[in-house]
């Protein structure tokens, strides 16, 4: 670590962390309720546990963008960050906004939009805390060296500041609202997050085969030119059945075709790079998310969502289990794997450390990763049938839910093996240290 | 290929494509508020208490169980239709009695099935509730759902 403001991030992989350990009880509670369903029933009814859930994911992910952000800009801009102070405030109001809306919804108070869940004075305070965030790293790119990556990463962070003021507007029109919350909800995760998420692979990437940056830096030109023409229209799949014009149809369709894309090329960067570089780098626990991240969206992201993204097929399979299916995949394909993979590479430095307990960090890849991949394939079976038997026979919703019982516990299932995957991550990057691996002194450079 | 595509031509076809792709998605999405205001709803029956139900639904986060035109959390049944499955089309005043009745005896209690909490609504906010609900399945969603189950 060359900057001493790069310590900023430390904090921040600390609190998503800790928010991503809430998001994962909820997750399990919610489980819990599908195969018990009289289970808290009246203590924290499902809607409130789900909302938690979610807010609590789309938090703990932002968080570890910002401290990603504070990670990366110093040694991509060969400064440090602007003011330290302001990224400490930043970091204040926005745990605060984020336990204040936790504590909200156990009480009952939300806005109760889905995933838009948090209360006015929350989301007030989450946009300031975006602003404050955006005026420091635009400050310090502005001031020093601007890379490729720099600028994608930043552009990504505005578009989803941007994208967010939406949130504040609830016309009573159901279908107007419809319109304007997925410019929000689609825009985000299949438009500019896919920015922030190239940025932050790409650095990676750098640090890890030390391939040179010119090349890295002209593939992530090409793979977020992909994600953005194929995004903003690809909104278009979720515009079929909600009082919006015909033509999203074909538009929904050929879009998501190419959506796909973008995933698929990270693929490739990512295998190439990593085959052509030909370097051993010892934290190979970064190097296994870092591969692993691409491969698990472009599944998750690309093949789940093609799978039920053109009309005839939507028709038939909308808001239905495959929609939970592919929503579970994509997000921690994409998502969670790339900020698990950046925390894994940037701790160590944070903590002063060689890497270590890597075993421990591959094992938590893969039990995560595989329990991720067996819940969708349950919740995609669920789908399959409910889709069948609901929209084919038109049996009745609550009659069905009977029917695929048994992939509730499956999935209930895999989400506890899940939780002990994070654990043994949570344990891997912050516990404490035993037998400190001792990295040969070639690869230090490689390391800081 | 790879050769031939330099990096600032990937530059500017991330620059030049976003900026195309975002212009289109603008004029789309003006063309669609328009046709959802003036053709697929019924905005002059959009009353007070069609909008008073639709805070109703927000207030107590039905949609974080329910789903609405096939978006939400597909924990209890979809909604956007609910309407007409209860016969709403055919007889107003029992399909209306029917779904307040229906929120008025939750929980059910019922073993081994979900439950839905009781949210105290007043007559009024029941009233506006169905209106919502109501007002919703005259949406035009170009024949979804499929059949009455939702």
């Amino acid at each position: 670590m060359k900057y001493q403001t790069q310590q900023l991030a430390y904090p921040y992989f600390v609190a998503a962390l800790a928010l991503f350990l809430v998001q994962l009880v909820a997750g399990v509670l919610a489980g819990t309720i599908y195969v018990f369903p009289h289970f808290l029933s009246e203590a924290a009814p499902f809607n409130i546990i789900r909302m938690i859930h979610t807010s609590a994911l789309l938090v703990w992910l932002l968080l570890g963008y910002f401290g990603a952000s504070y990670f990366l800009i110093p040694e991509e801009c060969e400064r440090e960050i602007y003011s330290s102070r302001l990224a400490w405030w930043q970091l204040g109001i926005f745990v605060f906004a984020a336990l204040g809306a936790v504590i909200s919804y156990l009480f009952g108070v939300h806005e109760g939009r889905e995933f838009l869940e948090q209360p006015l004075w929350v989301k007030i305070l989450l946009a300031v805390a975006f602003v404050i965030f955006l005026y420091n790293v635009t400050m310090t790119v502005l001031k020093g060296r601007k890379t490729v990556v720099s600028i994608v990463l930043l552009v990504g962070l505005w578009g989803a500041a941007l994208f967010y003021l939406f949130a504040f507007y609830n016309p009573s029109n159901l279908a107007l609202d419809k319109l304007y919350w997925w410019w929000v909800v689609h825009v985000w995760v299949e438009g500019v997050w896919e920015l922030i998420m190239a940025a932050m692979l790409a650095f990676l990437l750098i640090k890890l085969t030390g391939v040179d940056r010119e090349v890295i830096e002209k593939w992530l030109y090409v793979i977020v030119g992909l994600s953005l023409v194929s995004g903003l229209l690809g909104t278009g799949h979720h515009y079929y059945w909600i009082g919006t014009p015909s033509y999203w149809h074909w538009i929904g369709g050929v879009f998501s075709v190419l959506e796909v894309l973008p995933f698929f090329a990270m693929v490739l960067w990512a295998f190439y790079l990593v085959h052509e570089s030909g370097r051993d780098h010892p934290n190979r626990a970064a190097m296994l998310w870092s591969l692993g991240c691409p491969v698990m969206a472009f599944f998750g992201a690309g093949v789940w969502g093609l799978m039920h993204s053109f009309s005839q097929v939507n028709f038939y399979s909308h808001g239905t289990q495959v929609t939970a299916a592919h929503g579970h995949l994509a997000f921690y394909g994409a998502y969670v794997m790339l900020n698990l993979a950046f925390f894994t590479y940037a701790l160590p430095a944070l903590r002063g450390l060689q890497p270590f307990n890597q075993i421990l960090n591959m094992w938590s890849f893969w039990i995560m990763t595989g329990s991720m991949a067996f819940m969708t394939f349950t919740l995609t079976f669920a789908g399959v049938i409910q889709t069948h038997l609901q929209r084919v026979l038109g049996m009745d919703f609550m009659e069905i839910q009977q029917q695929i019982d048994l992939f509730y516990w499956l999935r209930l299932g895999s989400g506890i093996f899940f939780v002990i995957g994070a654990l043994l991550y949570i344990y891997a990057v912050l516990g404490p240290v035993r037998g400190q691996m001792v990295a040969p002194l070639g690869a230090q450079s490689a390391t800081k | 290929m790879a050769e031939r595509l330099t990096k600032s031509a990937a530059r500017n076809i991330f620059y030049g494509g976003s900026f195309f792709f975002l212009v289109i998605f603008l004029i789309l999405g003006i063309d669609s508020h328009l046709y959802i205001k003036n053709t697929s709803t019924d905005e002059s029956t959009l009353t007070e208490s069609v909008a008073r139900g639709k805070h109703v639904w927000e207030r107590h986060a039905c949609i974080d169980c329910h789903s609405l035109l096939g978006e939400g959390a597909y924990f209890a049944p979809e909604l956007g239709n609910v309407w007409v499955r209860y016969g709403g089309r055919e007889n107003p005043e029992g399909a209306r009695m029917a779904l307040k009745a229906w929120m008025k005896v939750q929980p059910t209690g019922v073993e081994g099935r979900r439950q839905m909490p009781q949210f105290n609504l007043t007559e009024q906010e029941l009233d506006d509730l169905v209106d919502f609900l109501e007002w919703t399945s005259r949406i035009d969603t170009l024949g979804w759902p499929p059949n009455n189950a939702g």
